[in-house]
């Protein structure tokens, strides 16, 4: 058991990878299915594990090969990194028993064996990139992830998938470049790619302003904002998840962005520090700005969008806004929002699209006015979609409250009063376009074909509801969630001061 | 004038790699054929692997295998990595041209302002 | 199509010789430049060469498209499973020490599958790309 034990942070991403093979090599969606169920459902078990170790005795390092970083390859876990792969792993593992009926209605029968290895490769890629130390590990898993996920959009029905799936090809290259141009700047400078090793040169305080060290920063910040949709650099995520699979939307809303903003938060604080992302280089402003505007002009957006999951995809780019606003703010309180609402938005995200992957299945559509009446004739798919935007909202008593409630404390502990009311009205925007698709779908008369809608079937029903009891959950006992993520930005902003 | 010449004389694999860097991403960014975006793409990951192998080069130094003979060894290590990411950059740029042939297939065109007019149209 | 003959003389010539080639590439990688990588594109670009000038329905007779779709997953398995049969020898990932009583000769041992998986993946990936695009338009 110990044996196994030490091998656990390896397990967390070759269990998914040779996984994928295996997959591969099925015949058929049932059997290629039934493989990934399993090894997704490992995903959890190990990294609840690693987390409890976590806990119990702090970061865990682990070397590839042998080889001691900063030689050898280090994986390495650590709270905020178990956090994010409890996260990711949660929700690819909660959304596999939906995944059977929604992929076989969307994808041709010879190709969902490929959309399950695409699946599985892009789940071992996002759970590498959060659990490697080494930079340049971390860009060859950006990398997989992201060639997994221009399949997983491109394999959509309609034909503007192939568009989205290209423009999010280009964007998410010149992203992954600019990072790797900033870790090659960083290289050059400090004569490593471990990331706490160059964390510990950086922290040398001749290091402290060379223009080399903010070039580096600067490519980085800019290149992971491209992968994690800040609000400038956004223009490819609404069109990849509006057009892809109902399933591929559902995991990547839930996971992909968040694993890009843990990297961010990882260089802006534990390898650069404090001192040099927004002290001597002014991340702060820049990403209060961007936030700002992503919070508002997104959801403005969403509110006159009239198919929902492309709504929905707007949406996303304004609560990424507030996980940006939490890490721009770089202290405790606020921190701790932007860390939690990392796994409340992927909690209440991934149930929502899971509920337009119901109606998708059913209805066939996702357009406004193609839902009208479908609450009385769907009643769980919609309460679930209405819980979902009541966490979107930050209703009291959901998962959104608490992390909108950390960020207020945050802005008003910076003295920033007025983000306080920038929060609090973009939430009202987001009851507008939430609750214009509630007046819709319970207070229209069902057309024929919603009339002959039902609920989907249970395993479709089941992994949305648990997510939506997670979201309650959360909302209410904050122990687990911003207890862990209070931790967990104590830790960042208290090593490298 | 003469310190500004040795400067670059002495920079000038980074007045390259700055050069295909910028090039590159402005294919990206002004051309609308499809293919065409995918070349500037491919320029602009050129770029890098020059930015790492370029200052790794030791003049005088040989492949890093022990010998009694050599005293001055090139870093190994910027020019394994840049082997990883040629495939990575091969792999995109495969991906890119298969999605590319897919479009075609779908709109008839590669050409990105075609392809919009076609969807505005709907 | 009795005009090529010079083409398919000299293409049966040369193809042995790009196989050794290939072979050699894989097996000299530890001494000089090459390795699995190279190699597999070199044996890929082998049997290209043989499609193009015999046709594509005399390749899939040596090579079949199910192979190819086997032969992907199966590099990759290769080079996993060596870093797993580490691992079940009580060793960390892809730490070749174990592989044979002398650790140095372990990673020798360890580097080639590794190298194997890779050619195997390389080559049947370049011939899948091949395949999946020579027939489309037909």
């Amino acid at each position: 058991m110990s044996a196994l034990e030490s091998q656990l942070p390896i397990l967390q991403v070759i269990v998914p990878l040779v996984g994928a093979v295996l997959v591969a090599l099925m015949r058929g969606g049932r059997s290629a299915w039934a493989v990934a169920l399993v090894i997704t459902w490992t995903m959890p078990v190990i990294s609840i594990l690693l987390m409890r170790k976590v806990l119990a005795t702090g970061p865990i390092s682990y070397h590839l090969g042998g080889w001691a970083p900063p030689i050898g390859i280090e994986y390495r876990v650590d709270l905020l990194a178990a956090f994010v792969l409890v996260l990711v792993s949660v929700v690819g593992a909660a959304l596999m028993p939906f995944a059977r009926r929604s992929v076989a209605s969307e994808i041709d029968g010879d190709k969902q064996v490929w959309f399950y290895t695409m699946y599985l490769l892009c789940l071992a890629g996002l759970l590498g990139i959060t659990i490697t130390a080494d930079a340049f590990n971390l860009f060859v898993f950006l990398e997989i992830s992201s060639l997994a996920t221009y399949v997983l959009i491109a394999l959509g029905r309609d034909r503007r998938a192939l568009l989205a799936a290209y423009q999010y090809l280009i964007m998410g290259t010149i992203g992954a470049t600019f990072y790797v141009i900033g870790v090659g700047l960083l290289y050059l400078v400090t004569g490593s790619l471990n990331i706490y090793d160059i964390a510990s040169r950086l922290a040398d305080p001749a290091m402290q302003n060379p223009r080399p060290v903010m070039a580096a920063l600067a490519f980085i910040v800019v290149g992971i904002s491209l992968k994690l949709a800040l609000f400038p650099l956004h223009v490819w995520l609404p069109g990849a998840y509006a057009h892809a699979p109902s399933f591929a939307s559902a995991f990547l809303a839930g996971t992909a962005t968040k694993v890009a903003i843990y990297v961010l938060i990882r260089f802006a604080f534990s390898v650069f520090g404090v001192a040099i992302s927004f002290e001597t280089l002014p991340l702060t402003e820049v990403l209060v700005v961007l936030s700002l505007a992503a919070m508002f002009i997104a959801s403005i957006i969403a509110v006159f969008e009239t198919n929902l999951k492309r709504m929905l995809a707007y949406s996303s780019l304004g609560q990424v806004g507030y996980i940006t606003l939490g890490i721009a703010l770089a202290n405790t309180q606020g921190l701790t929002g932007g860390i939690v609402h990392l796994l409340n938005h992927a909690l209440m995200k991934t149930a929502l699209f899971m509920a337009l992957g119901a109606i998708a299945y059913r209805l066939g559509s996702v357009k406004l006015d193609a839902i009208a009446g479908i609450g009385r004739r769907m009643p769980w798919t919609m309460a679930v979609f209405v819980l979902g935007g009541m966490a979107l909202v930050g209703v009291p008593g959901t998962a959104g409250f608490v992390s909108k409630w950390y960020l207020a404390i945050g802005a008003v502990e910076k003295g920033w009063w007025p983000l306080v009311f920038a929060i609090l009205i973009s939430s009202l925007i987001a009851v507008v376009y939430v609750g214009r698709v509630v007046e819709v779908a319970w207070f229209r008369e069902p057309s024929p074909a919603v009339e002959k809608c039902t609920d989907p079937p249970l395993s479709m029903l089941i992994p949305m509801l648990v997510l939506t009891a997670a979201t309650i959950y959360f909302g209410i006992d904050t122990e687990a969630s911003a207890g862990m993520a209070l931790k967990a930005a104590e830790t960042l902003l208290g090593g490298l001061k | 004038m003469r310190d500004a010449i040795l400067r670059f004389a002495e920079h000038y694999n980074y007045v390259v790699t700055i050069f295909l860097m910028v090039a590159g991403l402005f294919i990206v960014i002004a051309r609308g054929n499809m293919i065409k975006k995918l070349i500037g793409l491919s320029v602009f990951q050129t770029s890098v692997y020059l930015l790492y192998v370029g200052p790794s080069k030791i003049i005088g130094g040989t492949a890093p295998i022990l010998d009694p003979a050599f005293k001055v060894y090139t870093n190994p290590l910027p020019h394994v990595l840049i082997l990883t990411a040629i495939v990575v950059g091969v792999a995109v740029l495969s991906l890119g041209l298969a999605l590319v042939v897919r479009i075609k297939e779908a709109y008839g065109t590669i050409e990105e302002d075609e392809i919009f007019a076609q969807e505005t149209d709907e | 199509m009795r005009l090529d003959v010079v083409l398919r003389v000299g293409s049966k010539l040369i193809l042995p010789f790009m196989l050794l080639f290939a072979l050699y590439v894989q097996f000299h990688g530890e001494y000089g430049p090459g390795g699995g990588f190279q190699a597999g594109v070199i044996s890929a670009g082998m049997m290209i060469l043989y499609a193009l000038v015999f046709g594509v329905a005399k390749a899939k007779l040596i090579v079949p498209q199910r192979l190819v779709e086997f032969m992907v997953p199966l590099g990759v398995l290769i080079y996993a499973g060596t870093g797993v049969l580490t691992m079940l020898l009580g060793q960390n990932f892809l730490d070749y020490g174990v592989l044979d009583p002398s650790p140095m000769h372990g990673r020798e041992r360890g580097i080639f599958w590794v190298e194997v998986g890779v050619h195997v993946t390389v080559a049947s990936t370049m011939l899948a790309i091949f395949y999946a695009f020579v027939e489309r338009g037909r």
